[in-house]
């Protein structure tokens, strides 16, 4: 079977990850910083370490400004509904997933002004176009670091600068890069990092976590829930400070143990070698389907600006079969339709039938790309 | 040898603060706060009385949040 669904979550995952999950339950158990005893303690261990390897991926220096949350959705959730007032005004792109566009569409409704950017048919986002979108009560920009539908990477650290400039926050949903690109919160400009643990870091579903920089005042910052941390039980009002501000509930530390497993895996191995390697196979399939006309390719073609999703269509067959019978004759699996992006599919001139969806890993081989080029073309070539 | 202990914020300050002075040559442990004693955080660091200085500038240095520095208090009988 050929696994090419790695934007919606990665898979396999590496094995280091399972054994740290089973190790967790097996040995640790208990729930981190809740007691003194040695296992909580231990718990609480897993999620300090975690927070550490996410500072060294992306350059942040003081750890406890990593909250971790459920997914990316979460966090963009908590970021934009933490921070946006009625009478603020956010701009965003046409290339943004539904994990953006809905809460913003919820917030317009509540009285948040939204402008967004129109991308080239690629995808391709102009920075000087967020200039031109500025008004004096801009709070936010929202971007997402590569688009989940044509793998396009958006020119964060130059929209980073402009929201220096001009003294707004940035918040970038990184679902699709962290752990594939480099990230730098400070380079890049960026004061809220959306990012989800089972994608490119190769943790388990259900994990994942906002970086809040530290141009962004926590304390005025409002948590999407309240409710115990394990800190300053004595008080019924909710912590300010980080991490504990944001993460009420007991957390899903297994998921955490897997996903620290899977980040330690990412280090060993360097994001920039992952980049290299993801893009030397996105070449390949890209080289290879470009050769039968019968078959449109959308984002744009180098491999420098791009990551490794690919979506393409065949002339004559709706997205949907295309992606039926290369599963049922070919065993390869892969993402056909709107991939929760409406927005994205519009700019690109796929709306509302989408688009077949190919994205790769780390772990994808020369020989799946072959494989996969071969029953395109056989689809195509009917 | 007498002892003490260091109060933090959150936990996360506590298990910070055990990795950066982790294998420097110092003798400590994660413990219950005593009843005693009151804190933001239900776990403190234990730590040898006569070395709190040390370990406290190191921490500063660090950026670890210390909430407070206390001689463990005698168990009642």
């Amino acid at each position: 079977m050929i696994y090419f669904d790695n934007a919606a979550t990665s898979w396999p995952k590496p094995p280091q990850v399972k054994e740290a999950i089973v190790r967790f339950m097996d040995e640790i158990g208990a729930n981190p910083g809740r007691s003194g005893h040695l296992p909580s303690i231990e718990a609480a261990r897993v999620l300090h370490e975690t927070r550490e390897v996410l500072s060294i991926c992306f350059h942040v220096k003081d750890s406890s400004r990593i909250v971790f949350t459920h997914n990316a959705t979460e966090s963009i959730n908590l970021g934009l509904k933490g921070l946006l007032k009625p009478g603020d005004h956010v701009i965003t792109s046409g290339m943004e997933h539904n994990s953006v566009m809905r809460p913003l569409r919820d917030l317009e409704k509540k009285g948040i002004e939204l402008s967004i950017i129109p991308c080239s048919p690629k995808g391709i986002l102009d920075p000087l176009e967020v200039e031109k979108k500025i008004q004096t009560n801009t709070r936010m920009v929202v971007l997402n670091h590569a688009s989940n539908v044509t793998g396009t990477l958006l020119p964060i650290r130059e929209v980073g600068q402009v929201a220096r400039k001009h003294d707004f926050l940035f918040l970038v949903d990184a679902a699709q890069t962290a752990g594939a690109c480099p990230i730098d919160m400070e380079e890049d400009g960026i004061d809220l990092l959306a990012f989800t643990g089972h994608k490119s870091l190769y943790g388990p579903q259900g994990t994942g976590g906002l970086v809040i920089g530290v141009r962004v005042k926590e304390k005025e910052m409002i948590p999407l829930k309240q409710g115990g941390t394990g800190s300053r039980s004595e008080f019924e009002e909710q912590p300010d400070f980080l991490p504990d501000r944001f993460e009420s509930g007991t957390p899903n530390s297994v998921g955490i143990a897997g996903l620290l497993a899977g980040i330690r895996f990412v280090l060993e191995k360097g994001i920039e070698q992952i980049q290299k390697h993801e893009i030397s196979l996105i070449r390949k399939l890209i080289n290879g389907l470009k050769e039968f006309p019968q078959v449109r390719l959308y984002g744009p073609e180098s491999g420098l600006d791009r990551i490794a999703t690919l979506s393409f269509n065949v002339a004559h067959l709706p997205p949907s079969e295309v992606a039926f019978r290369l599963e049922r004759e070919f065993r390869i699996l892969c993402r056909p339709g709107l991939q929760c992006a409406p927005a994205a599919h519009r700019t690109i001139g796929t709306f509302p039938e989408g688009t077949v969806r190919f994205s790769l890993s780390y772990l994808s081989s020369e020989e799946h790309v072959d494989q996969a080029i071969q029953a395109v073309g056989q689809l195509a070539q009917e | 040898m007498s002892q003490g202990v260091i109060l933090f914020p959150s936990i996360h300050f506590v298990l910070h603060a055990e990795k950066m002075i982790k294998g420097k040559g110092f003798s400590i442990d994660l413990i219950p706060v005593p009843r005693q004693l009151s804190s933001d955080c239900g776990i403190c660091m234990l730590i040898e009385w006569e070395r709190k200085e040390v370990i406290c500038t190191l921490l500063e240095e660090r950026g670890v949040k210390v909430e407070g520095v206390h001689p463990l208090p005698q168990k009642e009988n």
